[in-house]
């Protein structure tokens, strides 16, 4: 390796001396974001051919339909900027609904139930924390175990039930948009949320850290970033922000039922990695995922619009997953298949 | 006698950068030849040609007579070449037989791999080299010794015309080194050709016939080890002189700035104390392996320990607390640059200012133009040759990536700089720099603890040289005291001797 | 002096290539008697013939795609389409009995296995061709079958009316009292175990997870390898999906839904490595099969089914942090052994 970098060459030409999966750099990410204004153009342009779609209902049921996924992304997104997977978020979401639910229909006062949902997301996040940061557990392995537990905890809670009888002055973040306008409660909460991990992850000290971890997170630690430390409070934020999302998915519903947002992770997930957030970490911008968040909102709305059954639009969240992490790996294998078939020759 | 091996005027790019402009070398059956080159001089790349890794852009590789053309390591493997690289790449989780035999273990009754045969075949070549390992036994915790004797007994095991290795000693003892000196006679009395690689000269010149020096990715010459002096191959390598490379001042030390009692990691190194003054170098050496980086990570509180005290100015500090290092003033610049040092996708600005981030920050957001002009002065101050600021550290060469972990540490204006490694592959012109720069620091008051695999480094820049040996202190030496056999008699000899 | 006594005990944790993984086989296999044992006591049905049987025939298929599960994690990576995969061959096999009721029953199998290894087959293809985590190809593979099992199946469903009669007897057929299922499955489990303790290409399946890096150096052909592994997965939650409409005798769109999570459950459990290199297909046929008896053995005490998903969640976290435990504790006498070692 050091053969490669200390001939003299390297000192004026800088680009391809680095293996190509180091070369993604700021310039690339400027060019996927690029890239999702035009995909962006292009989904609106298709939901503009729509019946009815621009309409403020439409802005109004991105928010319904986007705004749980949405905020469970954010703290998502660091977990995967720092090289890590949480595919609990769906579980949590159902469990905290759940909780809440039960705890309301016992005769617990609305907010303390919600509070008492948003304590068990942060256990659960620090359950995820414990073991991937403190025993330094593989994430996916761990995650796919809570994914189980959080909904296997959450299904003997209300079996079959659902509860719907929530105060309606609450319910009604379903049914309309707050302050009269066409904004989704869950929309107001993204976007502030949106600006706040904006500006942690790109202009602070700890966002910074988050950058250096996912890059190369032997070089933090001897820079003297906790790293453990770190990793385990972003399983709690996640925890807490799933719990949340799970509240205003029952809220929104008006009706919390085991099983809600059950497959979601796969919805949370891609809007991530298809904001630009690359899955080996270290990578990626809140304005991608916000671009994200907006090119899913408008999909799946005009997909809605024209009858598309729900477990069809998993097809094409799925090929836009699959897509978000192919590109930027493509130009590479691309490179490899040229030179194997050089190679033969 | 017709040549083994001929590898001609190869050639190899990464991108537009030059790794190998002219690797030349010919190996004749029974001889063991010399590979000698500093860091950077393209050894590896030519390495990894003869091993399929990488495939040369022009130039031809001939071997046993005939023009080859490696698709990958399966197909060198089958033209009779093996490499044992300095990093053993060995499976953990399979069986120590298994790793010698992956692909081609021994059949019975068509596809059936035989265990038994595989065993037995195990221990005969364990034999022939003369150990005792049990080739049932996991390769997971293994010693790098017992590692390295596994892939030795692969390369036997394989009746390997050509059996390449880079830098097979680093972690071995001295009887295990000359254990694999008898192991490359029996291959050469086999009429295989042995290409040994290796930064100590004595080993060199203890067993090889021929030595190939290399330079800048070029071949610069062939030649009988006969005709060879030590410092005629230094020269060869370094291209000029040796002696300007370390510019050394003389100061008074001053108190002391970190003093280490009785530091002991069970298993990894025991009673280690020792003082490091203002203003002086003392430097760790001894072998790869013997626990000198392990020190130096325990004092920055990057691994626990498990009893002694470290003090710095006085103040005794926590077990694995990198940060209560920091503060306390302590920095450290890893041993491995790429890794540990740097983080190669950041901006060389925002390397810089990883380690003081906070002090850089206004209202808890970081201020950019401050980042910027951290970065610019330091860049400044160690005259760091760039592009540009915002552009990857990866951009840079490896001395200057060097100092840009220096800038990183010293804009936090330490009291102790511990350096590992300081110039490890790192070009010489760019060396004598950092040497320069110690040399200052050291002027200014600073206290240095360098640990250090390079004699010439060590006895050129030290005040003090500590030498480690298996975990312990072996040997405490002024500058006038330490020099190139005292070191190494220190670092090498063995315990049962040493108890005496 | 106890420099030397305190080598011995590492040295025999690790002097035998399989004795970790054989105890971790026993330890299941303690640990399944243990469960059968208990719950005897308080209800003595569950040892009843017909409790048996249907403890054997509800691991059965869990079994079969632990296998294939086993193959993937091995060499480092992880399917996560299988759930998807047996819906999706269940009703594409049920739907060709639907329009062609002659059809010999053997081709119900070939169907179904041919749909699994058409899904293997592009999993594999871009996990090793673009070298992106299987991890997220594989989950948006299990949206995708899932979606196009939604949009084979249109709201229909495969009723026991459509399903040929000598189809359906092999999900419930009992060859001398022992579930034609089970028995189906352990020959594919001897046939998966067998291969992979005893061929080189399987053995470098091993050697793949164990080091990827060092895999290449050694010539293995890694990428061919790998696409292997997926194929032959895909092809096994395939032939479940087959066997899970002989088993059911119908099926919808939902036929298989978290099966990939209880799948990936059973396998860590039964000592497969998530990080690949290490493990055994017994292990994991035996993880299913604990699974399975942990899960009734719950019903037959009158737990609500409804815990069956917590319980493997929480199994395979304490599975792969006892693995955790137990390395460090070996690195651990390891790391003294050759301090010892040193001071001798």
């Amino acid at each position: 390796m050091s053969d490669i970098v200390a001939t003299p060459v390297l000192k004026k030409s800088p680009n391809g001396a680095v293996p190509p999966s180091e070369r993604l750099s700021l310039r690339s990410a400027v060019r996927w974001e690029s890239g999702l204004i035009v995909v962006l153009i292009a989904a609106l342009w298709f939901g503009f051919a729509q019946p009815n779609f621009a309409s403020g209902t439409t802005v109004f049921f991105m928010g319904y339909n986007m705004g749980e996924i949405a905020i469970m992304a954010l703290p998502l997104m660091l977990i995967v900027m720092i090289g890590e997977i949480d595919l609990s978020v769906a579980s949590m979401l159902g469990l905290s609904g759940t909780l809440m639910g039960l705890l309301f229909q016992d005769g617990w006062n609305i907010y303390l139930a919600m509070l008492a949902a948003l304590v068990v997301g942060a256990l659960g996040g620090a359950l995820n924390g414990v073991l991937i940061a403190k025993l330094g557990l593989p994430s996916i392995a761990v995650t796919i175990g809570t994914l189980g537990l959080f909904r296997g905890l959450a299904e003997p809670l209300l079996g079959a039930n659902s509860v719907s009888n929530f105060p309606a002055s609450l319910t009604k973040i379903g049914a309309a948009g707050v302050f009269g306008t066409h904004f989704s409660f869950s929309t107001v909460v993204f976007v502030v949320l949106a600006i706040i991990f904006g500006v942690v992850l790109h202009a602070t000290p700890f966002g910074r850290s988050l950058f250096a971890i996912g890059l190369q997170s032997e070089a933090a630690r001897f820079s003297g970033i906790r790293v453990d430390r770190i990793k385990f409070w972003l399983y709690v934020l996640s925890g807490v922000l799933c719990a949340f999302a799970g509240i205003l998915f029952s809220l929104k519903n008006a009706s919390a039922r085991y099983d809600q947002g059950t497959g979601l992770e796969l919805n949370v997930v891609a809007v991530v990695l298809f904001g630009g957030v690359s899955i080996f970490g270290g990578r990626g911008t809140v304005f991608g995922v916000v671009l994200s968040v907006l090119i899913f909102g408008t999909l799946q709305s005009a997909m809605t619009i024209i009858n598309i059954d729900p477990q069809i639009q998993n097809i094409i969240i799925g090929v836009l997953l699959l897509i978000s992490v192919i590109i930027p790996n493509g130009g590479e294998a691309l490179r490899r298949i040229r030179a194997r078939t050089r190679r033969s020759v | 006698m017709e040549p083994l091996l001929v590898l001609d005027h190869a050639t190899k790019s990464f991108g537009p950068v030059r790794a190998l402009e002219n690797g030349s070398v010919t190996l004749y059956p029974g001889e063991a030849h010399a590979l000698l080159g500093e860091n950077g001089a393209g050894k590896s790349t030519l390495v990894k040609i003869l091993a399929g890794v990488h495939r040369q852009d022009s130039g031809d590789l001939t071997i046993a007579g005939e023009l080859v053309n490696f698709s990958g390591p399966a197909a060198s493997k089958a033209a009779g070449v093996s490499i044992i690289y300095q990093e053993p790449t060995l499976f953990p989780d399979l069986t120590v037989a298994e790793n010698i035999f992956m692909g081609r273990q021994p059949l019975r009754g068509g596809r059936r791999i035989d265990r038994g045969a595989m065993n037995k075949a195990a221990t005969a070549v364990f034999s022939r080299l003369g150990v005792d390992l049990d080739p049932e036994r996991l390769a997971k915790g293994l010693s790098v010794a017992d590692q390295q004797i596994v892939e030795i007994a692969k390369a036997l095991s394989l009746d390997a015309k050509v059996l390449v290795m880079d830098e097979p000693t680093a972690a071995l003892t001295q009887v295990e080194v000359q254990r694999l000196f008898d192991v490359m006679k029996t291959l050469r009395s086999q009429g295989a050709a042995v290409m040994f690689i290796s930064h100590r000269l004595e080993e060199v010149f203890a067993s090889c016939q021929r030595v190939t020096i290399m330079r800048d990715g070029n071949f610069v010459s062939t030649a009988p080890i006969e005709d060879l002096t030590i410092d005629d191959i230094i020269r060869s390598m370094v291209g000029r002189n040796l002696e300007s490379l370390f510019p050394k001042t003389i100061t008074e030390p001053g108190k002391v700035v970190l003093e280490v009692e009785h530091l002991t990691s069970a298993g990894v190194f025991t009673d280690i104390s020792f003082q490091v003054r203002r203003g002086e170098i003392v430097a760790l050496a001894g072998l790869v392996g013997a626990g000198r980086s392990e020190v130096a990570r325990a004092i920055f509180g990057i691994d626990p320990y498990d009893s002694g005290v470290v003090t710095i100015n006085g103040k005794v500090l926590h077990r694995n607390a990198p940060r209560e290092s920091m503060a306390a003033g302590i920095a450290l610049v890893p041993e491995d640059r790429r890794q540990q040092g740097l983080v190669m996708d950041l901006s060389i600005d925002q390397n810089v200012a990883l380690a003081s981030l906070s002090r850089l920050s206004k209202g808890g957001l970081i201020s950019r133009s401050s980042e910027r002009n951290l970065a610019l002065d330091w860049a400044q101050r160690l005259q760091l040759r760039y592009g540009k600021m915002r552009n990857p550290v990866a951009t840079l060469s490896g001395g200057n990536q060097q100092k840009v972990v220096l800038g990183k540490w010293l804009a936090r204006n330490p009291s102790l700089l511990i350096i590992d490694e300081p110039t490890r592959g790192i070009d010489v012109g760019t060396k004598a720099e950092v040497h320069r720069i110690l040399d200052g620091l050291v002027a200014e008051g600073m206290a240095i603890l360098m640990i250090s695999s390079e004699l010439p480094e060590v006895l050129g820049m030290a005040d003090r040289v500590l030498v480690i040996r298996e975990g312990r202190l072996s040997a405490n030496m002024s500058r006038a005291e330490a020099d190139e056999d005292s070191v190494m008699r220190a670092a090498t000899l063995q315990s049962t001797e040493s108890i005496v | 002096m106890t420099a030397v006594i305190s080598k011995k005990p590492a040295g025999a944790a690790m002097a035998r290539g399989g004795a970790l993984l054989r105890a971790r086989e026993m330890g299941i296999g303690i640990a399944l008697v243990l469960v059968i044992a208990l719950t005897t006591l308080f209800n003595h049905s569950f040892l009843s013939a017909s409790s048996v049987q249907q403890l054997l025939t509800g691991a059965s298929i869990f079994a079969l795609l632990g296998v294939g599960e086993t193959l993937v994690i091995i060499t480092r990576n992880v399917d996560l389409s299988v759930g998807s995969v047996v819906g999706l061959s269940a009703y594409v096999v049920g739907n060709t009995f639907v329009n062609h009721p002659q059809m010999p029953i053997i081709f119900g199998f070939v169907i179904g296995i041919l749909v699994g290894a058409v899904v293997g087959a592009v999993n594999g293809l871009i996990t090793t061709v673009t070298k992106v985590p299987s991890l997220v190809v594989t989950l948006a593979a299990l949206y995708i079958v899932r979606g196009i099992d939604a949009l084979i199946v249109n709201g229909k469903r495969i009723d026991p009316g459509s399903v040929p009669s000598g189809f359906q007897t092999i999900g419930y057929y009992n060859v001398f009292g022992v579930p034609l299922l089970f028995i189906i499955v352990a020959v594919v489990v001897a046939i998966a175990g067998y291969a992979m303790r005893s061929f080189r290409s399987s053995r470098e399946l091993y050697a793949i997870g164990s080091n990827p890096d060092a895999a290449g150096l050694a010539g293995i052909p890694t990428g061919r390898r790998v696409f292997t592994a997926f194929l032959v997965s895909g092809s096994l939650a395939g032939l479940g999906g087959a066997l899970f409409l002989a088993e059911y005798a119908t099926v919808d769109s939902t036929g298989g839904t978290g099966y990939e999570f209880l799948v990936v459950a059973a396998v860590v459990v039964g000592g497969v490595a998530i990080f690949g290199g290490s493990g055994t297909i017994l292990g994991a046929a035996l993880g299913a099969l604990l699974l399975n008896t942990i899960n009734q053995s719950l019903g037959s005490l009158k737990v609500s089914p409804f815990w069956n998903q917590a319980v493997a969640g929480a199994l395979l976290l304490v599975a792969i942090a006892f693995d955790r435990w137990l390395s460090l504790r070996v690195a651990r006498s390891l790391k003294s052994e050759q301090g010892a070692h040193r001071d001798v």
